[in-house]
């Protein structure tokens, strides 16, 4: 006789949804994540649809003169390359985009368990992965981050591995203290007390309690790997030059810069620190509703 | 006389964790003595009473009664099986004989689940039933509990409800997999004074009900002379007295039994009380005193006291007491 | 002339769902070197009463409307500075919890200095010491040990500091809140013994604030009981415990055990406390009282005198 094994995480994703109507009356952090969360939204809307608002192709050269200031015609002018800043604009963040959300996929897929595995079962298993972890995390990340892309060369999925594998300790980091606090409490024991499973106990008492914490890293990863994939693109690792992307147009941008041509680095710049503030807001929104405990 | 638990020479030794340079400078290494040396039994149908103050040991012994952690040396049958040989599958399932009502309901609530999964949980983790009858048993329990009617209570979480609420789905999950030994850590101690007796009455109803036996651990002698039937009194990891209820409390035997029950605030501003509070506080368990432990503080102390220690003697008939001068009335 | 007087005092907290009234128009005045219990519940609004009269009500907590007078100082409207100088130095408060109320990297030595020198700064330091220690061997501990971290300190002993440095400025009354609660039964028992000896030496006014009705007993001259934010009654402790006239404090007397009584039956309240966001109307008491009759469901009782106490009920209210 099988029992429906009940996904605790579907049920997660239903308990955050309705609560995201109360979001506005949770205060200050409830704004933030809502703020956070519409200016993420926007963008990846005008990602999506650049292709259809783009006035110009944002890859085609000397659509307008060049190095033209932001005018009724190219509104935020053009670049060295006489290309139409606006459409590069709409459209260079999709791959940060891509980049942000697959560094997010893998650091989940790997991070999780092994942070999970380790700290649960502790002893030699715990030693070994966080001697592991904390090596990888005594790089600084950008600096590890060039160094992997460097080694496995441009693309989008290199990017994003170079990215998570910086980034998964964090994960780690953050799933072990949670659940080596978790491990202690009344309701784990409770659950051995009921004759659970280790995998029960595991998956369905701590796991739950778990995910708000890496809800909150993964929105602050995402953020986090907006600014370093322009950071590799700035450095020259990552991409071909002609796919649009706002990290290209910061390098030529910078380039540009003492000649007098500000906006070819400051509207993607404005973009990236936009994307990755919108990221931050909803983090940190989402760090501070689920930690401390709400008071009713 | 049925013995269901028996627990002899218990002792559990918890390491005491050094900070590093300790840990290189010396190679002595210290432990806790929660619990040092402790025999006694429960009879079926008894409601016996843990009686003590911190670091009396009383919360470890309930733990290793429940096989929740391991003793350091020592046995605990449970109907004549050593749960020393328990393990893994096996141990899972014995666990339905005997389950743990909480302190602090809140906490061992686990936030993210529905108080009526939560009881169902302990059905489905010992597939008792199909999962429609596991309902419908988690149904009955909630309303036998006093949490009527179910519809309003099953799909909550644990912060929708108020204290007394939630130590009831406390122990209607522990009943839910009717077992037949149940140790009850503190289980009013949060709760609000006017609703105490409340839950109170209703573990001596489910008593009656599920033919249960009880094991209470507090450090509320008011409410051990109400509930319990036995009593044995802790200091330090070790029993000093034991008895029925009416032995210890009206006639106790043992110096630090005599100082619990003159501590005891009494709500009536004309009771005459003599008070033998003795001094000081409990000393660490990682040095207890030689001798007999409670004989720093004790006001009848002798010089035997600090040289040896004594052993829980049968001073008048089925009432014990570890003394050399025992207080006879 | 009464050391303090409360006059109808309300404090309110403001949270998004409502506003909530931690304490209703509670009126009391304590004499000199009188003790009270403030009895009641979690919930009921004692531990605000009592910040209250020092103005430390955390936000979003406020007092709205009414009087504090300490002898001649309006509390309610001092200024900071005014204020200041009454905590401490002629209201002593002792917390609840004595671990977290010490600085843990400071010795108790440093405690008392500071204490001392907010209030009389031109003491020394070795003065200011030299008071600590005395302190300490008033309250049973060994002066050596002002050199002492809090962490060294056992919980009955930490108790004791606190006492201490609540005392150290001499002042003229000294709040206790909930000060034994987290201590051990004989741990519990000296404190109270020290309380009640200092009681009588240092002829202290004392406000002692709990939920444990046994050291109220024993310890108060006087009791206040307290429901949801008000007063339900106030009388001297024997005619309180021997014939308590509000339902709930006959209640509440039913549901605590006493060990020197053979075959006690210990009752209970049914219910749970009102949520002060969505009061009941009239009486806040009435949805668990047996003696509710109509005018307790539409008119809230005040507190009136009946027998020498004061008690809010319409089964005392003959009009």
């Amino acid at each position: 006789m099988s029992m429906k094994k009940e996904k605790p995480q579907g049920r997660i994703l239903v308990q955050l949804f309705p609560s995201l109507a109360n979001l506005a009356s949770r205060g200050l952090a409830g704004w933030a994540i809502l703020i956070g969360a519409a200016i993420v939204a926007v963008m990846a809307v005008m990602t999506v649809v650049a292709p259809w608002i783009s006035p110009y192709n944002p890859i085609a050269i000397n659509v307008g003169p060049i190095l033209s200031p932001p005018s009724a015609e190219f509104p935020l002018g053009t670049n060295h390359l006489g290309q139409d800043m606006l459409s590069r604009v709409y459209s260079g963040g999709a791959i940060m985009f891509q980049v942000a959300v697959l560094s997010v996929i893998v650091c989940l897929v790997v991070g999780v368990p092994i942070g999970l595995f380790a700290s649960y079962l502790g002893g030699y298993t715990d030693k070994v992965a966080s001697l592991v972890m904390d090596s990888i995390y005594a790089f600084p990340g950008l600096v590890l981050a060039i160094a992997i892309a460097a080694m496995l060369g441009p693309g989008v999925v290199n990017m994003a591995l170079s990215i998570a594998v910086v980034y998964v300790p964090s994960y780690f980091r953050i799933i072990r203290s949670q659940v080596l606090t978790i491990k202690e409490l009344p309701y784990v024991e409770a659950a051995s007390m009921m004759g659970a499973k280790s995998r029960t106990t595991l998956f369905r008492y701590i796991l739950p309690n778990v995910i708000p914490s890496i809800v909150a890293v993964a929105t602050i990863n995402f953020a986090d790997a907006v600014l370093t994939s322009a950071g590799l693109t700035f450095v020259g690792l990552g991409l071909p030059v002609s796919t649009p992307d706002w990290g290209w147009d910061l390098t030529y941008g910078r380039r540009l810069l003492p000649s007098g041509a500000w906006w070819v680095i400051a509207f993607p710049g404005l973009m990236v620190v936009l994307l990755a503030l919108g990221f931050t807001m909803m983090g940190e929104g989402l760090s501070e509703l689920f930690n401390p405990r709400l008071q009713k | 006389m049925d013995n269901l638990l028996t627990a002899t020479n218990l002792r559990k030794y918890f390491p005491v964790e050094k900070g590093f340079l300790d840990r290189l400078l010396t190679s002595q290494k210290s432990f806790v003595h929660a619990v040092d040396d402790v025999s006694f039994s429960v009879n079926r149908g008894d409601i016996l009473g843990l009686v003590g103050e911190s670091g009396s040991g009383k919360s470890t012994t309930g733990r290793l009664c429940l096989k929740l952690i391991e003793p350091t040396s020592g046995s605990i049958m449970f109907e004549g099986v050593d749960l020393a040989k328990l393990h893994g599958e096996e141990l899972r399932r014995f666990r339905k004989n005997m389950q743990l009502i909480f302190q602090d309901a809140m906490a061992s609530l686990s936030p993210r689940i529905k108080v009526g999964d939560a009881i169902k949980h302990a059905l489905s983790f010992q597939g008792v039933g199909t999962a429609s009858e596991q309902t419908e048993r988690t149904r009955a329990i909630l309303e036998r509990v006093g949490l009527k009617p179910w519809s309003n209570f099953y799909d909550r979480y644990p912060h929708q409800l108020s204290g007394g609420q939630r130590q009831r789905v406390v122990i209607a999950r522990a009943l839910v997999l009717d077992p037949k030994f149940v140790v009850a850590d503190e289980p009013i101690a949060m709760v609000d004074v006017s609703v105490r007796a409340q839950i109170l009455e209703l573990m001596l109803e489910l008593k009656k009900e599920f033919d249960l036996t009880y094991l209470f651990i507090t450090h509320d002698l008011a409410m051990a002379n109400y509930v319990c039937h036995s009593i044995a009194i802790m200091y330090l990891g070790k029993i000093v007295e034991t008895g029925s209820k009416e032995d210890v409390f009206s006639r106790p035997l043992h110096p630090y039994t005599l100082a619990l029950l003159s501590s005891i605030p009494v709500p009536d501003p004309k009771a005459k009380l003599e008070r033998i509070i003795p001094k000081g506080e409990i000393p660490s368990p990682i040095n207890p005193p030689m001798g007999c432990r409670f004989h720093p503080r004790c006001p009848y102390a002798e010089s035997i006291c600090s040289e040896r220690e004594p052993q829980l003697e049968e001073i008048k008939p089925h009432h014990y007491a570890a003394c050399f001068f025992p207080r006879h009335s | 002339m009464a050391l303090l007087d409360i006059e109808s005092l309300v404090v309110e907290y403001h949270t998004l769902r409502a506003s909530v009234k931690a304490v209703d128009r509670v009126s009391l005045a304590m004499e000199k070197g009188h003790t009270l219990g403030l009895v009641g519940e979690s919930g009921c609004g004692k531990s605000t009463l009592g910040l209250s009269t020092v103005r430390l009500v955390p936000p979003p907590g406020k007092i709205a409307s009414g009087h504090i007078v300490l002898g001649e100082t309006d509390i309610i409207n001092c200024s900071d500075e005014e204020i200041r100088k009454v905590r401490g130095k002629r209201v002593g408060y002792i917390f609840q919890d004595p671990m977290t109320s010490l600085n843990p990297v400071k010795r108790i030595g440093a405690h008392f200095v500071e204490m001392i020198h907010t209030h009389e700064p031109e003491v020394s330091d070795q003065d200011a010491l030299k008071r600590g220690k005395d302190v300490l061997e008033r309250l049973g501990i060994l002066p050596e040990r002002i050199d002492d971290f809090p962490h060294q300190f056992s919980g009955g002993m930490r108790q004791r500091v606190m006492i201490g440095l609540a005392l150290a400025l001499g002042p003229d009354l000294l709040i206790a809140d909930e000060p034994t609660t987290s201590l051990d039964v004989i741990v519990e028992a000296q404190i109270i013994e020290l309380l009640k000896e200092l009681k009588e030496s240092l002829k202290l006014t004392l406000i002692l604030i709990t939920h444990n009705i046994g050291i109220v007993a024993e310890t108060a001259d006087r009791v206040a009981v307290m429901y949801a934010g008000r007063l339900a009654e106030l009388g001297q402790t024997d005619d309180l415990f021997e014939k308590p006239m509000h339902p709930y404090t006959q209640a509440l007397l039913k549901s605590v055990p006493n060990i020197t009584k053979k075959g006690q039956v210990l009752s209970w309240i049914p219910g749970a406390p009102p949520d002060l966001a969505e009061p009941p109307p009239g009486c806040l008491y009435h949805p668990r009282c047996p003696h509710a009759f109509d005018r307790c469901k539409k008119e809230e009782p005040l507190l009136i005198k009946h027998n020498g106490s004061q008690v809010a009920c319409h089964l005392y209210d003959k009009r």
